[in-house]
């Protein structure tokens, strides 16, 4: 099995994550989910990667992004996986 | 060993040596977060360790006692463990001992059914967990070595166990 290129960093019940989660399903892309703790002092995995220990917090490994904040996550989602950009025309 | 009476478990139909581990996806936790990952994610050779639920004195004194030998620190060996506890649990259990290991949570005990090695719990109605075992997996995972409590509580023979780790 090959590792998703994909990671999401999540929160049990967020429903700012199962925004994230349902745009990834939407796209049918592979992605791991990593939860973390309900403490923000508990997310050291999650601030070494974006600065910040808010989650949603995506990594891409396809592109090289690393971005947090459910509708920034969306909206990149959207331009690099959406019909806008598979379609191309 | 002591002079108190052991509870003798039934005879265990577990996985043994010379089987291939039986292959399972659980979350498995280390001290910053968790993911599902399956045994076959995991490179061998392996030491896959059962234990009770976090908090009962023999989750932490296999734990230190693994961790003090020092089992796993060269690349060559991936210890895991496996008990009913939630992701939530281990992840302080991990915390608090200082561990390098990752841990599977397996609430429903049926990786426990998988290997053969269950207990149920007298006075905790509904509760059934891993008996105590240490399970080491080849290369491959084949079954190289296989201990099952047998007695409650009973605990690995941690020399022995070395004894086969030199071996994978």
């Amino acid at each position: 099995m090959t590792d998703p290129e994909i990671t999401l960093y999540r929160l049990q019940a967020c429903p700012y994550c199962e925004r994230v989660v349902r745009k990834l399903d939407q796209y049918e892309l592979d992605y791991e989910s990593r939860f973390v703790e309900p403490m923000h002092s508990d997310r050291n995995a999650v601030a070494r990667l974006t600065g910040k220990r808010s989650v949603p917090a995506l990594r891409d490994e396809r592109t090289g992004v690393t971005m947090s904040e459910s509708g920034n996550i969306v909206d990149y989602l959207d331009r690099t996986y959406g019909e806008a950009a598979a379609g191309g025309s | 060993m002591v002079d108190f009476d052991v509870v003798e478990l039934p005879e265990a139909d577990h996985v043994d040596v010379g089987d291939e581990a039986p292959d399972f996806t659980r979350p498995l936790v280390g001290d910053e977060y968790w993911r599902d990952a399956a045994l076959s994610d995991i490179d061998g050779p392996v030491a896959l360790v059962f234990f009770t639920m976090d908090g009962a004195f023999p989750a932490t004194y296999m734990w230190n006692e693994i961790r003090d030998r020092g089992w796993g620190t060269d690349d060559d060996l991936t210890v895991v463990g496996v008990s009913i506890s939630t992701p939530y649990e281990h992840k302080r259990f991990v915390e608090e001992r200082g561990m390098e290991y990752e841990l599977f949570s397996d609430p429903s005990a049926a990786v426990g059914d998988l290997y053969g090695a269950v207990q149920d719990l007298d006075g905790m109605t509904g509760i059934r967990e891993h008996r105590p075992a240490v399970f080491l997996l080849d290369d491959d995972h084949a079954v190289e070595y296989a201990w099952v409590a047998s007695e409650w509580p009973e605990f690995p023979d941690y020399d022995e166990v070395e004894a086969h780790l030199d071996r994978l």
